[in-house]
């Protein structure tokens, strides 16, 4: 019985089982995640009202909110995965840790970019090197230490448990970031959106916010598994089930 | 729900603030583009070359 309901996991966590699975995803993590970036992009830049003290300024929130919350998501990710890799040496893990690095550092890069840009017409100034910001530089230097210091082993064993490594230790920096704003003096305002209260936004900007909070989840979710599915291939290029799968598109 | 801008001119500059709005809007679209892309066509490269190798090795 017991190991019935394992079955299931150990097809997912070979890189074969998961390509074929993860192939009927696809479809439905592209079509729900535009679908939802376009109805929030709309909603957030044409009918979500004027800020009272900002302006119209404040619509980058419907981007820079999102695409934080998933650079620190996409560390999880790529810490848990380092971890597993680490422990359990499931190759998949492995896979996903490096699909899940580059995916990161471009998201920590829009959440930096776009707060750099907001803050222009909010605080009068594109940068300032307050624990908020620069921690999220920080992240961006992990994610982006990860992406190098894979490419410095020739031993993709090796890479892989220094990324796993270097991923761990980094987390240090992510209870840092969210708390960067209670703890130091801060331009940064402080979380709008808190589990443990009511949202202290107005339901009109509100709502197209959590909109574009779920497009960026699964637009995450489709771009990681895209990510894994080429990078599986790449490694199982010699797999006798690649040449296959490469065979069924070829005509005789 | 009212839609915000009376003329794509006023849409265009969101009283001041359209430049700083426009450019992370495009950039985020040229970023979040470019993430699609790229794996899909490392897809395809990577399905390329095992086709290859297969008419080699023939």
């Amino acid at each position: 019985m017991a190991e019935r309901r394992w079955q299931w996991f150990h097809r997912l966590a070979s890189p074969p089982g998961f390509y074929r699975v993860s192939g009927r995803w696809l479809p439905w993590l592209a079509g729900t995640s535009l679908a939802l970036l376009a109805v929030g992009v709309v909603w957030g830049l044409l009918y979500a009202p004027p800020d009272a003290r900002q302006g119209n300024s404040y619509r980058i929130i419907f981007l820079h909110v999102p695409a934080s919350f998933l650079a620190l998501a996409g560390y999880y990710v790529m810490a848990a995965a380092g971890a597993i890799h680490l422990i359990w040496r499931v190759k998949l893990a492995d896979v996903v840790m490096s699909a899940a690095a580059p995916l990161g550092a471009a998201l920590t890069f829009l959440a930096l970019f776009s707060g750099s840009l907001w803050g222009k017409p909010t605080w009068g100034t594109y940068w300032v090197w307050d624990a908020r910001i620069t921690s999220m530089l920080v992240l961006l230097f992990l994610y982006l230490g990860v992406v190098t210091l894979r490419q410095a082993y020739a031993s993709r064993e090796t890479a892989g448990r220094a990324c796993a490594v270097l991923a761990l230790v980094g987390t240090v920096n992510i209870p840092i970031i969210y708390k960067s704003v209670d703890w130091w003096y801060s331009l940064h305002q402080p979380a709008t959106i808190r589990l443990t209260a009511a949202p202290s936004m107005h339901p009109d900007m509100f709502q197209p916010l959590v909109v574009m909070i779920l497009a960026f989840y699964l637009f995450y979710a489709w771009v990681l598994v895209l990510n894994v599915r080429a990078e599986i291939l790449v490694r199982e290029r010699r797999a006798g089930w690649v040449r296959d799968l490469a065979g069924e598109g070829e005509s005789e | 729900m009212n839609l915000q801008f009376h003329s794509l001119a006023e849409l265009f500059a969101m009283g001041g603030h359209g430049v700083y709005v426009w450019a992370v809007y495009g950039v985020a679209a040229l970023v979040m583009g470019a993430l699609v892309v790229r794996p899909l066509r490392r897809h395809a490269r990577a399905l390329a070359a095992v086709r290859s190798a297969r008419q080699r090795g023939r």
